[in-house]
């Protein structure tokens, strides 16, 4: 042949990108019922008693605590002239704020059909409950006449009085109980088939009757399956929009107020971010040791950790973005109350907190950009625990803005008391007992949502039994 | 997988149905493609996870779950409305801040937190209730065999209820739809 001129250049065929396995060593479905239902079956392991037990110890101070507190007025707290706001707000904004990974995972990232999710959304959903529960108990506690709490909720009273609806603490008190509510709602519904999986594992007639009465008679068939996924889609769809309006009133609470340094409309959406944020820096402190002590990190994988990473980063950048727009709004605005403001936070008595809230909010994050840090499983822990601090003190920042307003002549200082230090670390007793108890009693991840994303599953795939060209 | 033969004496007490078991999403996909073609009305399929492509296989309309949560969505938020604007408004009026005494704005929060409340109540309930949960008594749930449905293996089960069944030809037809274990389930 003399035609070699003319051959046209073959392409060797590209490699075959593959992904990486959500379900790490090909685990068969089988394999996956058992490793997760195993947590909450068989005797209870030393190391889970040695965690409840001060657990326990932690969550009896908190309410001793508050009892002290009931009985002897908010005058056992640091509250005082100008700062009448103290630690109560920040911790509630604070854990309110964790919650919002969990709604985060199980519904914003089921709407984009991230299927990682599935390896940690039911442990981030329990946080999510469990962490509301810890925020919750602030607002009550710090109205000072607890006995009067129940007065936010438009219920008929003697006098005749409503609740004011034109405060953003009023739909404060929707937002999160309509938040709690909805959030052990979407829990419950994912767990049904899953209690189901426990029911028909159990041995003992107490778990036997336990698990089938809360799985209500579940049975896997197809037409409630078909319901079910529809429910499930339309419980995503609302917690979204929901997760989303939750920390912005929370940050009405502040930004309604007409004080320098609060009242900007920058605050919902950086709030948003900043609860992401924090939520997806606890999801990592929780679950990073937790997959090696349970023995699920062929379920919470190293790409996982890498992805929470990577959301961590991006929120984390989305904050730093907000502190910096802050500032140059308030030097920009030429209001000289707002740029005193910001100038006595970054440099004032409490910059040193503001120095906290800038380290740990928008450098740490920034180690995530590489991928030995993602994928790093102790740095990344560390890191999050960083996270967590860095937005207790971006709370702290915000609230401390009260200690020097118009007047120099109001000016004063805050710092907390031993009641407020403890009390704080007793809701820790609070969350770690609730969390505990759920990983002893409960699949700590969601069995039939990870079976579902294995190749088994897949009616389309040689691995779920298709023949050439699809199922048939 | 025990001999069929051990499978095929009739139940004890009356029967609740047919029951075949299938080991891939692939194999029961095909299986519940013949049972809907021949014709079957009370039938259903059983999976440890909801498979992508079986409502149609099986020849399921949409879900009506959406209707319920819209009903439990305009419900909340008209009833967060109407009782904001009653209880500042009308029943006991208070000026605050120069405030209008209802604007849509201030009641628009918790109003917007009523409709999603209300929604997801709506989406949880009304899945119970199409699917008539909860139910705590099932003849399928007393089923030795049908244990693994909530494990690793999928089912097809046939009532006899059904208009269309027949003790010999429906246990023919889940055979021949591929179920190498075919049994009768006890009511």
């Amino acid at each position: 042949m003399a035609h070699a001129a003319t051959t046209i250049p073959v392409h060797p065929a590209p490699a075959v990108l593959t992904r990486e396995p959500l379900v790490a060593n090909s685990r068969s479905i089988a394999w996956i019922s058992d490793a997760i239902a195993g947590v909450a079956e068989g005797k209870t392991p030393v190391w889970w008693w040695a965690a409840f037990v001060p657990a326990v110890i932690l969550l009896v101070t908190c309410f001793s605590l508050i009892a002290y507190l009931i009985s002897a007025g908010t005058g056992v707290w640091g509250l005082s002239h100008p700062v009448m706001w103290g630690w109560a707000i920040i911790n509630f904004v604070w854990w309110i704020g964790i919650g919002h990974a969990g709604t985060l995972i199980s519904a914003i990232l089921f709407l984009l059909r991230q299927k990682w999710r599935t390896g940690v959304n039911r442990a981030a959903e329990a946080m999510t409950i469990f962490a509301v529960m810890c925020a919750g108990i602030y607002p009550l506690i710090h109205v000072g006449r607890v006995w009067l709490g129940w007065w936010l909720f438009p219920i008929p009273l003697s006098q005749g009085i409503w609740p004011q609806f034109r405060s953003p603490l009023m739909w404060d008190v929707f937002a999160v109980s309509t938040y709690f509510t909805v959030s052990v709602l979407f829990w419950y519904m994912g767990l049904i088939p899953d209690l189901a999986v426990m029911r028909d594992r159990a041995k003992s007639i107490p778990r036997k009757f336990l698990y089938g009465l809360f799985a209500l008679g579940w049975t896997g068939s197809n037409r409630h399956w078909s319901n079910y996924e529809k429910a499930y889609l339309i419980l995503a769809g609302l917690s979204t929009p929901l997760v989303l309006s939750v920390h912005s009133i929370v940050s009405l609470d502040f930004a309604v107020a007409q004080l320098p340094g609060w009242h900007t409309t920058i605050f919902p959406p950086y709030f948003v971010a900043g609860a992401v944020f924090s939520g997806f820096g606890m999801v990592l402190t929780l679950l990073v040791p937790l997959r090696s002590v349970l023995n699920l990190k062929d379920l919470i994988t190293e790409r996982h950790i890498d992805l929470m990473c990577k959301v961590t980063l991006a929120t984390g950048t989305i904050v730093g973005y907000a502190y910096a727009m802050e500032f140059f709004i308030a030097w920009y605005s030429g209001n000289p109350y707002e740029r005193f403001t910001f100038i006595n936070r970054a440099l004032g008595p409490y910059g040193w907190g503001y120095a906290w809230m800038i380290s740990c909010n928008v450098i740490v994050p920034q180690f995530f950009w590489i991928r030995w840090f993602r994928r790093n499983v102790v740095v990344v822990w560390i890191l999050s625990i960083f996270v967590n601090i860095g937005m207790w003190f971006e709370r702290f920042v915000i609230v401390m803005t009260l200690h020097r307003d118009f007047l120099p002549s109001s000016w004063g200082f805050y710092a907390p008391t031993w009641v407020d230090i403890m009390t704080y670390i007793g809701t820790f007793g609070l969350f770690f007992t609730m969390f505990l108890l759920f990983m002893r009693f409960l699949p700590i991840i969601a069995i039939a949502e990870v079976k579902a994303i294995t190749p088994y599953a897949d009616p389309h795939h040689p691995l779920g039994g298709a023949k050439s060209g699809g199922h048939r | 997988m025990p001999a069929p033969a051990a499978t095929t004496a009739t139940p004890k007490g009356r029967a609740y149905g047919i029951l075949a078991e299938f080991d891939t999403p692939a194999e029961i996909m095909r299986a519940a493609e013949v049972v809907r073609d021949a014709g079957f009305r009370r039938w259903d399929v059983f999976s440890p996870f909801p498979i992508h492509g079986m409502d149609e296989a099986m020849g399921l309309k949409n879900s009506k779950v959406g209707y319920i949560s819209f009903t439990g969505g305009v419900l909340g938020y008209t009833t967060g409305m109407l009782m904001i604007w009653w209880m500042n408004a009308v029943d006991y009026p208070i000026i605050v801040g120069g405030k209008p005494m209802f604007s849509p704005f201030g009641a628009f929060p918790p109003s917007y937190e009523l409709t999603i409340l209300l929604g997801s109540f709506g989406a949880l309930l009304g899945m119970l209730f199409l699917n008539r949960l909860p139910r705590l008594h099932h003849p399928l749930l007393k089923n030795k065999r049908f244990a693994f449905a909530t494990h690793d293996k999928f089912y097809v089960v046939i009532e006899t209820t059904d208009p269309k069944y027949s003790e010999t030809e429906t246990r023919k037809l889940l055979e021949s739809a591929g179920s190498r274990h075919v049994e009768w389930v006890e009511e």
